[in-house]
């Protein structure tokens, strides 16, 4: 190094920020990386999820079909008890080790923290788009059949857009907490910001310094994901006001029929 | 008389212990326009339920052009479609405009294609007088608006009979006119029709036929001009006379 390490916590900081400023910023891309397909995987798995645990059985389903949707409801429930009820972190030690001394596989740590995290957000989604399904009135369900949609019809048009719109907070929970506990994959040494910064902190003993910098990082990034999702969120739900289709009002040839509250401008009640 | 749409044989339905349909009988041919009238609680919406199998009847049988569609080796989603359902919520399909509200069906069911189904929803549209409003969400209308989306919607569909359960029972009374004059208008084109109602006035006036039920039979059937102006059954009076009371 060409320059002395300065005195001062400001001092320290700027100094770390300017040499290892691509050692955060690899750390940093790697963490929103890692959240980012671990959420996104994750809501496809906790979707699939939820979408069987809802699937409904009568008595007058046929008895295979009665078996395996019981069994497959099953399974969805230990995999669900199960990645809620471990710690993340050993989680990845289990994944990651499990690969190393029991098969010739070695995956790289990036992809362990991926699955990981895939699998453990799944877990979450599953309960998540569970109720996320049954939030949806039951009028849409009755709505849907009335007009000879399929249970798989129903569910594609008219529950899952409601559903997935309803926990879109959730989901955007879901990503800042992963942004977050990516931190935890440094022990299976996934070179994300939790490592990078460790990685700094030892060389100095600036510890302190290092975390501060980091700390920051991570506020930057859980704070402009939230915001993007806040977006998505108010583009699902669509202008607020609509536009009154252009025809000829001498198309309304039914003259029969008078209305009494003809087309108003923007927004009625 | 031509070919029957609906025989309704012996139709029954229990909650657990209680009986709510026993033994109901009622045929519709093409062109029926059946009322059905009584006391909340009386059984009207799981009649209706059951005749589009939202709700597994629990006995009887519902033939549709002869065949019991009850039997498990019949389609239930494929008759649905021909049966056509207005609630008394709407229930438009919230995620979607009002012109996806009535075309998703016709794509999606009767597996036509797009501009047919624009096409057909706009026609339905513009009957019941929603026509600019093709773009907006059900929950930028009002009640009686969405009811009218909602009765396009199922005439989009082209449905050989079509149900309303209280159609006007959850609108402001401002808005309770819009909605029977559509449906009035269905009536003149010779839609068939079984409609449940408290407006017993449209009724008289609408229907063909008036069914009165009580506690999940049918008390008295007959013309609207029968029921409404000389009932036979004292149950029938009752209701009349405390209806017209309040
Ligand atoms: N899903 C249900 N579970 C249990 N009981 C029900 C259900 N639906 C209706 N009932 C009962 O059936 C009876 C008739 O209800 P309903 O058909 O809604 O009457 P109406 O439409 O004539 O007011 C009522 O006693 C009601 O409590
Ligand atoms: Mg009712």
């Amino acid at each position: 190094m060409t320059s002395v390490l300065p005195e001062s916590f400001i001092g320290k900081v700027l100094y770390l920020a300017d040499h290892y400023g691509s050692a955060y910023l690899a750390g940093a891309k790697l963490t929103l990386l890692i959240a980012l397909v671990g959420t996104a995987f994750g809501c496809l798995i906790g979707f699939v999820c939820g979408i069987v645990q809802t699937i409904p059985v009568s008595k007058n389903d046929s008895a295979p079909k009665r078996f395996f949707v019981k069994l497959a409801k099953l399974v969805l429930n230990v995999y669900v008890e199960f990645f809620r009820g471990t710690p993340m972190m050993v989680q990845a030690m289990l994944f990651y080790y499990g690969f190393i001394q029991y098969t010739s596989y070695r995956p790289t740590t990036t992809l362990a923290g991926i699955v990981v995290v895939s699998i453990n957000t799944g877990a979450y989604m599953a309960e998540t788009m569970r109720g996320g399904i049954f939030s949806v009135d039951k009028g849409q369900t009755e709505g849907a059949k009335a007009i000879g949609m399929t249970h798989f019809q129903t569910m594609l048009y008219v529950i899952l857009p409601q559903a997935i719109r309803n926990i879109m907070p959730q989901i955007g929970n879901n990503l800042i907490i992963n942004i977050k506990d990516t931190s935890v994959l440094s022990v299976i040494s996934v070179c994300e910001l939790m490592y990078h910064g460790k990685a700094v902190a030892g060389t100095y003993y600036t510890t302190f310094e290092s975390f501060t910098i980091v700390s920051l990082i991570y506020l930057t990034l859980t704070f402009v994901c939230s915001r993007l999702l806040r977006l998505m969120e108010k583009h699902i739900d669509g202008a607020d006001s609509y536009d009154l289709a252009t025809t000829d009002t001498l198309a309304h040839t039914s003259g029969m029929v008078k209305y009494p509250n003809e087309p108003k401008d923007g927004d009625p009640a | 008389m031509s070919e029957a749409i609906l025989e309704i044989r012996h139709l029954q339905k229990s909650f657990g212990k209680n009986n709510v349909l026993k033994d109901i009988d009622f045929t519709i041919y093409p062109g029926d326009i059946t009322s059905i009238i009584g006391a909340s609680g009386s059984g009207k919406s799981t009649l209706l339920r059951c005749i589009n199998v939202l709700e597994r009847p629990s006995g009887g049988e519902i033939l549709h052009n002869g065949l019991n569609i009850l039997d498990k080796a019949n389609n239930v989603t494929a008759y649905r479609a021909k049966v056509g359902m207005v609630f008394q919520s709407f229930n438009l399909f919230d995620n979607m405009s009002v012109l996806d509200n009535c075309t998703i069906g016709v794509t999606k069911v009767l597996k036509k294609d797009k501009n047919y189904a624009h096409e057909l929803a706009l026609r339905y549209l513009t009957q019941v007088g929603m026509e600019p409003y093709i773009n907006a969400r059900p929950k930028q209308l009002s009640g009686g608006q969405k009811q009218r989306v909602a009765i396009a919607r199922a005439l989009c569909m082209q449905p050989e009979v079509l149900l309303f359960d209280e159609p006007t029972s959850a609108l402001d009374p401002e808005m309770v006119g819009e909605v029977l004059d559509v449906i009035r208008t269905l009536a003149q084109e010779g839609m068939t029709m079984i409609i449940v109602t408290h407006e017993m006035a449209f009724a008289r006036d609408v229907s063909t036929r008036t069914i009165f039920m009580d506690k999940g039979v049918i008390a008295e059937e007959g013309s609207p001009q029968q029921i409404f102006t000389n009932p036979q059954n004292p149950r029938t009076k009752e209701f009349l006379s405390r209806f017209m009371n309040n």
